[in-house]
């Protein structure tokens, strides 16, 4: 497999334009790489925007993630370009089925068995979110994404790992259905930018860390590796100096996974 | 300046590590008033720590910690600290990286209740 990687990362680099990027992209992701995968997936389709593919591979890239809102959105785009995507129907029907809306759920799925009637795996989940549909009282649970920050106080929720351009690589700041983490993630790396800034012009060296105190409680901002944030927020009850020490350890953990994901 | 603002501002001054201390608009980021070491250029300080509580404000905004009433920004070389204002200003100290925060704040909110 990892030689794989290799071919396919050099056919790539000889041939930036090819679509090799989403057989590497695949390689990747199915090596549990997927912050690579993303890289890779967003560089190609900014070359590809409108292949509907990329859209569905990248989709399911963030879903993996737990970035569910950000795969919606792909997958969305997806069938924009192509409304017989079958993959980003499937997507987009498992992500309404786990946010509880069963007619959105229903519909996607049932677009995607016109596309390919044959289909098993898309026949089984038309027939799981029926019977949901047919109970009076069905939920479709919530399931909590993979972190990042996994095992650490608050791993899905009030940790949020950010990259330097403001987009999620891990964790999240909502509750699954008010998650507003990527107007978070696009405020704060505003806000690294700026320090970035004034500390160069103030000769003050490189930022470390930013505490901010609220009425709602207290953020901490810390710098896992030069191109990635990590912040983390929590209410009153949790004094400043205690946010601190749980966002050094979120920081070493982060920073651990970031290296493994360069790998 | 008042002499007031001029006392409050050299309360923080006199701290140990603090390269100077400023009130600042926090919508333009110009001087209101300033104590500070020949070497710090004030106009540099209070437009930068203006966009520093901007942006952030926006970010504590997002997370639900709300309008900030302290900011604490620890560098390898240094640190800024920007204690908003009741009236539209910041107070903003640069210092060493060693500068006993906790002091500062307090002398930082005896200059904003100056300001008030």
């Amino acid at each position: 497999m990892a030689t794989d990687i290799r071919l396919l990362t050099n056919q790539l680099a000889q041939n930036p334009d090819s679509l090799v990027f989403l057989e590497l992209a695949e390689a990747l992701r199915q090596r549990g790489q997927l912050h690579g995968a993303a890289k890779v997936l967003v560089s190609g389709l900014t070359r590809h925007p409108d292949l509907a593919d990329a859209h569905d591979l990248y989709a399911r890239v963030l879903v993996d993630m737990g970035h569910l809102r950000h795969g919606y959105e792909e997958w969305m785009a997806a069938i924009e370009s192509d409304k017989r995507h079958i993959g980003a129907r499937k997507g987009l029907g498992f992500l309404c089925y786990r946010w509880g809306d069963l007619d959105g759920a229903l519909e996607h799925l049932e677009l995607a068995l016109a596309v390919d009637p044959m289909d098993e795996s898309v026949v089984q989940a038309l027939r799981m979110v029926r019977e949901a549909a047919d109970r009076p009282t069905a939920t479709a649970v919530e399931e909590v994404p993979p972190s990042v920050f996994d095992g650490l106080e608050g791993a899905q929720r009030g940790l949020l790992l950010v990259d330097n351009r403001g987009r999620i690589l891990g964790g999240g700041m909502g509750d699954g259905t008010d998650d507003n983490s990527e107007d978070i993630a696009a405020h704060v790396s505003a806000g690294a930018a700026e320090a970035e800034r004034a500390t160069r012009m103030l000769e003050l060296g490189a930022w470390e860390c930013m505490a901010i105190e609220g009425p709602g409680g207290n953020l901490h901002l810390s710098r896992p590796t030069p191109e990635s944030l990590l912040v983390a927020a929590r209410d009153r009850s949790v004094p400043a100096g205690r946010l601190a020490m749980l966002a050094a350890k979120a920081t070493n953990v982060a920073r651990a996974w970031l290296e493994e994901q360069s790998l | 300046m008042s002499e007031y603002l001029r006392n409050a501002l050299d309360g923080v001054t006199r701290i140990r590590g603090v390269r100077g201390a400023l009130v600042v608009h926090a919508d333009d980021g110009m001087v209101v008033a300033d104590s500070l070491m020949e070497s710090v250029r004030g106009n540099a300080v209070a437009a930068l720590a203006a966009g520093i509580a901007l942006r952030f404000g926006n970010a504590a905004l997002s997370t639900g910690v709300g309008s900030p009433h302290f900011l604490h920004l620890q560098a390898t070389g240094g640190t800024l600290i920007i204690v908003p204002g009741p009236t539209g200003v910041l107070v903003v100290v640069i210092g060493d990286k060693e500068l006993n925060v906790g002091l500062a704040r307090l002398e930082m909110l005896r200059v904003a209740e100056v300001v008030r």
